[in-house]
């Protein structure tokens, strides 16, 4: 194999698995020392700074981190990332200081910012700082999107969403609320320098199926239904409830139908229980609220007498899993269907995006899905000046995803504004490298391994929560908790640096690894070195490090993989081959990389 | 020296051994020598080789005198017996021990001070005895302890630190353990993992005494251009006639040789040792050739490493004071003391 190059901003970036999964790169392992540290303003500020809503998405993000966590490979559950971060935000003080100033004076450029999501906010939060003005347009009375229409207040109380999504209002954002945008033409007489899209994934799937028509009036579409007990249109349902489907909204429908009056409340799901879109702690919670969720039914019929539901016919299936694909296929068990009674059903199979109100002859072209054209770097359409983010850019995804895309339309504008190439003048990546040694035996770091188990996160009492729709179920880690799980984390930004000119092969290192490693041996093609390693490194997705050659002629080999980053080697090294270097990667985004 | 504890999980794919304990069930404590040293390599080498084994930890006994080398028991088998004794005495102490339970595994680690220089005489007579034990010198050279004075088995001529030269002849003890009489004497390094393992296991499970001489580095001390026990120069000047090949009872099926390649000798557990000859006329049972062999190098500055003599039908002290088959230590007080009439009989038999 070749040498490994370091100075790739990918390659350790990779190594930070949590960092690497998440969208918008958040550096995970930096802000949890912070939090072990009882510095949550900064903790709070580094996520902010990275994913514009800590608060909010410690409690919603979909956690793409968590299922990545070297924590699972190495023993069994990962660091309760998500909930850390809302330590962060539940414990921070006085952000004021640490805000980007936004100049009184602007820059002579007007941006546009169609929606007032989590996508548009971050656009605007990365531009003002920059001079730029800000209007922003949306239908409802006021700004977070569908984190404040669809999240149900169990889940995100609204002091937590009003005070992320004011922050950013405050900067100095022109909001224009119950401001229903019905031609884009309309939009681009009003002569901005650019338009940002992020009016998210309106519209809710339906399912035309008999019945469905004349029984109406007892049929909802699930975040259209969210949305309105959200706003106090509705505030409360009754009888037994149904809902359809098996995403997070479905799991949202049913805790806020069995919260405003319904009798029961089942959940309905055609697939099988392993493959619903729902997250898995959204599933268990709904099911330790006592919600039954029955899978493999897809439903046949509505019925009903003379306009009133009655209930369902669901058709019973089984998964059959295709023998080259592993793909599930659902086949008929051959058992009678069955009848379900309802009064009630919501249905939350799938959302998507919708424009109908963009002229389909100003410049915006759209897939045959719809969707529109979008270079997935820049995020421009095929007009220059209009570009997507969040929802609205490649169909329903996660507020992280939100901020990701706005990061990215946010430089994007900032060029285009500059009269700059919206590709050749983007930043680019980059990585710095900090050795964290203070002395003899000292690391800037923990580096002592913790072996606690995954600390579970307090609830609030069951029947308490179910009266009230406004009482959050998740505690949150207090502070006592969140310290000790902070503990859980293993640094994986603190890299294991080789140099091998000064190596003299004592391997005092590959005795010392915990995790095995570490091999000294010759160099070979890639899946030959993978088998003769001191532990076999069998998990391809993870690199090989590979130095340059010895004095034996042999290379050293690192398996990155179950790596604990406890620094033993570089503690054992009696030629500071080995040192631990905290790698910043530098992910392009408006504004600062403070190190 | 290190103060962070080694985490005590475990790479999850750490194979299982027949016994169902893994290679770390037979570590210790985390070493507090240098960063660096030799001796660490070494107890990493007896971790996988007793492990690998599927020997339970408590059937060994550790045994160890002063200085670098006999810390060192301390970082490997947390959960056997152990003995660290006087600086010198351990050989006396480890006769004592496999006198009382000869089913013990015993092994000894001790230094070039420990065994060349206080403890030679000791040495020498544990040769003699041919206690069945590992005997192994962790041989940097140097006295590290007391921070780098030559040794007695530093080379004639190598400098020191500071380039002062040696004025002494060394004290080979590969030389002087064939000359009295040692079953199995090998020598190896700290740096060859792979021919240090087979040889430790290979020794562990010969009858009678095994002696290992390994070079194995002092980093603070005895690690620059001038010495004769660097890792450079070591790497640079070691030459094997013999490489030995440890099979397990259960891997016999597969090992597979051509036919006169390699020579078998069986050790007590049913395990064989496959030894190839790397040079033609080099004879591992011809004691006088070895010896003259090891000097002929010597001479030509060439550190001769590998396995040197292996006596196949070896024998050990039990065997030559003919005592009971079960172990001293689990005998009953009436055996052990069987009264006045048989102390009459014995003390007849010298009037």
């Amino acid at each position: 194999m070749k040498v490994t190059d370091i100075g790739n901003p990918d390659y350790f970036h990779k190594v930070v698995d949590c960092q690497w999964g998440c969208p918008s790169h958040t550096p995970v392992p930096e802000y949890i020392r912070l939090i072990a540290q009882e510095r949550y303003t900064e903790a709070f500020m580094v996520n902010w700074e990275s994913n514009v809503f800590p608060g909010i998405l410690g409690r919603t993000c979909d956690r793409p981190c968590e299922p990545v966590c070297r924590r699972v490979r190495t023993e069994e559950k990962p660091v309760a990332i998500c909930r850390l971060k809302r330590v962060a935000a539940d414990n921070k003080g006085d952000i004021g200081p640490y805000l980007p100033p936004v100049p009184k004076k602007k820059n002579g450029k007007r941006i546009a910012l169609l929606g007032a999501g989590p996508a548009s906010l971050a656009v605007a939060r990365d531009l003002l700082p920059l001079g730029y003005e800000i209007d922003m347009f949306d239908r409802d009375p006021a700004g977070g999107g569908m984190m404040r229409s669809q999240i149900p207040a169990f889940r995100l109380p609204a002091e937590v969403l009003e005070e992320e999504v004011d922050l950013i209002l405050d900067m100095g954002v022109n909001t224009h609320f119950n401001y229903e945008i019905t031609s884009m033409k309309e939009m681009l007489d009003m002569e901005y320098d650019a338009y940002f899209v992020g009016t998210g994934a309106p519209r809710g799937r339906d399912l035309d199926l008999p019945g469905r028509l004349e029984s109406d009036a007892h049929i909802s579409i699930g975040i259209d239904w969210l949305s309105s007990v959200a706003f106090g249109h509705i505030d409360s349902i009754s009888g037994k409830v149904i809902v359809m489907g098996g995403g997070n909204t479905a799991m949202d429908c049913c805790r806020t139908s069995k919260r405003i009056g319904a009798e029961a409340v089942t959940v309905v799901v055609r697939s099988a229980f392993d493959v619903m879109k729902a997250s898995d702690w959204e599933k268990e919670e709904a099911m330790d609220e006592n919600i039954p969720i029955v899978n493999n039914r897809p439903p046949k019929e509505f019925v009903h007498d003379n306009g009133k539901l009655k209930g369902i016919v669901f058709e019973c299936v089984k998964p059959v899993a295709d023998e080259d694909s592993g793909r599930l296929n659902y086949v008929p068990t051959g058992e009678p269907d069955v009848y379900m009674e309802c009064d009630h059903v919501l249905m939350a199979i799938g959302q998507e995006n919708h424009c109908p109100w963009i002229e389909r002859d100003i410049g915006i072209e759209f897939d045959k899905w719809d969707c529109p054209v979008l270079d997935e770097v820049t995020f421009q359409t095929t007009h220059p000046k209009i570009f997507f983010g969040g929802d609205s850019a490649f169909g329903p995804e996660n507020i992280i995803w939100a901020s990701a895309h706005a990061h990215q339309a946010a430089i994007s504008i900032h060029l285009l504004c500059q009269g700059q190439d919206l590709r050749r003048d983007r930043p680019p990546q980059g990585v710095n490298l900090i050795s964290q040694k203070m002395g003899v035996h000292e690391w800037s770091y923990d580096s002592e391994h913790d072996p606690a188990k995954r600390f579970i996160v307090p609830h609030a009492n069951l029947d308490k929560a179910l009266q009230n729709i406004k009482v959050e179920v998740e505690l949150g880690f207090d502070r006592a908790l969140g310290l000790k799980e902070a503990q859980r984390c293993l640094n994986c930004d603190v890299q294991t640096v080789f140099v091998d000119s000064l190596c003299i092969e004592c391997d005092a290192c590959v005795d010392i690894c915990p995790m095995d490693c570490i091999t000294f041996t010759e160099n070979g093609e890639e899946e030959d070195l993978r088998g003769r390693l001191t532990a076999p490194a069998e998990n391809v997705e993870q690199d090989l490090y590979v130095s340059g050659k010895l004095g034996t002629g042999r290379v050293m080999v690192k398996d990155e993989d179950v790596c604990l980053h406890c620094g033993l080697c570089a503690e054992r090294c009696p030629t500071a081959a080995w040192d631990m270097q905290k790698s910043v990667i530098h992910v392009p985004q408006l504004g600062t990389y403070p190190e | 020296m290190t103060f962070v504890a080694k985490p005590v999980v475990h790479h999850p794919k750490l194979p299982l051994n027949e016994i169902g304990l893994n290679r770390r069930d037979y570590e210790g404590l985390v070493s507090t020598l240098c960063a660096g040293c030799g001796h660490d390599a070494v107890s990493a080498a007896v971790i996988q080789a007793c492990a690998e084994l599927s020997i339970p930890p408590h059937r060994f006994a550790k045994l160890s005198g002063i200085g670098c080398s006999s810390k060192t028991p301390n970082y490997f088998l947390g959960n056997s017996h152990g003995f660290n004794a006087v600086h010198g005495r351990m050989p006396s102490v480890a006769t004592g021990a496999n006198l009382a339970n000869r089913e013990l595994y015993c092994i000894g680690i001790s230094g070039d001070g420990d065994s060349a220089s206080i403890g030679i005489g000791q040495f020498a007579h544990i040769v003699r005895r041919r206690v069945n034990m590992l005997y192994i010198v962790d041989n940097n050279g140097t006295y590290g302890l007391t921070k780098g004075q030559f040794s007695a088995t530093n080379d004639k001529g190598s400098t020191s630190k500071r380039g002062v030269p040696n004025l002494y002849e060394p004290i080979d003890l590969v030389s002087m353990a064939l000359q009295i009489g040692a079953g199995f004497v090998a020598r190896s390094f700290s740096g060859d993992r792979s021919q240090l393992v087979p040889l430790i296991k290979a020794g562990l499970l010969h009858r009678g005494f095994a002696f290992i001489d390994v070079i194995s580095p002092c980093v603070a001390f005895n690690n620059h251009n001038g010495s004769t026990k660097s890792y450079d120069y070591t790497r640079g000047n070691a030459a094997s006639f013999v490489a030995a090949d440890f099979v397990a009872p259960h891997e016999q099926i597969t090992a597979d040789y051509a036919p006169g390649e390699h020579e078998i000798v069986r050790l007590p557990d049913g395990s064989e040792l496959h030894l190839r000859k790397l040079e033609e006329d080099y004879d591992p049972h011809d004691r006088t050739r070895a010896l003259a062999h090891i000097q002929e190098a010597s001479r030509d500055g060439e550190i001769v490493t590998g396995l040197l003599y292996v006596d196949s039908d070896g024998t050990d002290c039990h065997e030559i004071l003919d005592t009971v088959d079960t172990p001293l230590s689990v005998l009953g007080e009436a055996e052990l003391c069987p009264g006045e009439a048989a102390l009459d009989g014995i003390n007849a038999g010298f009037r």
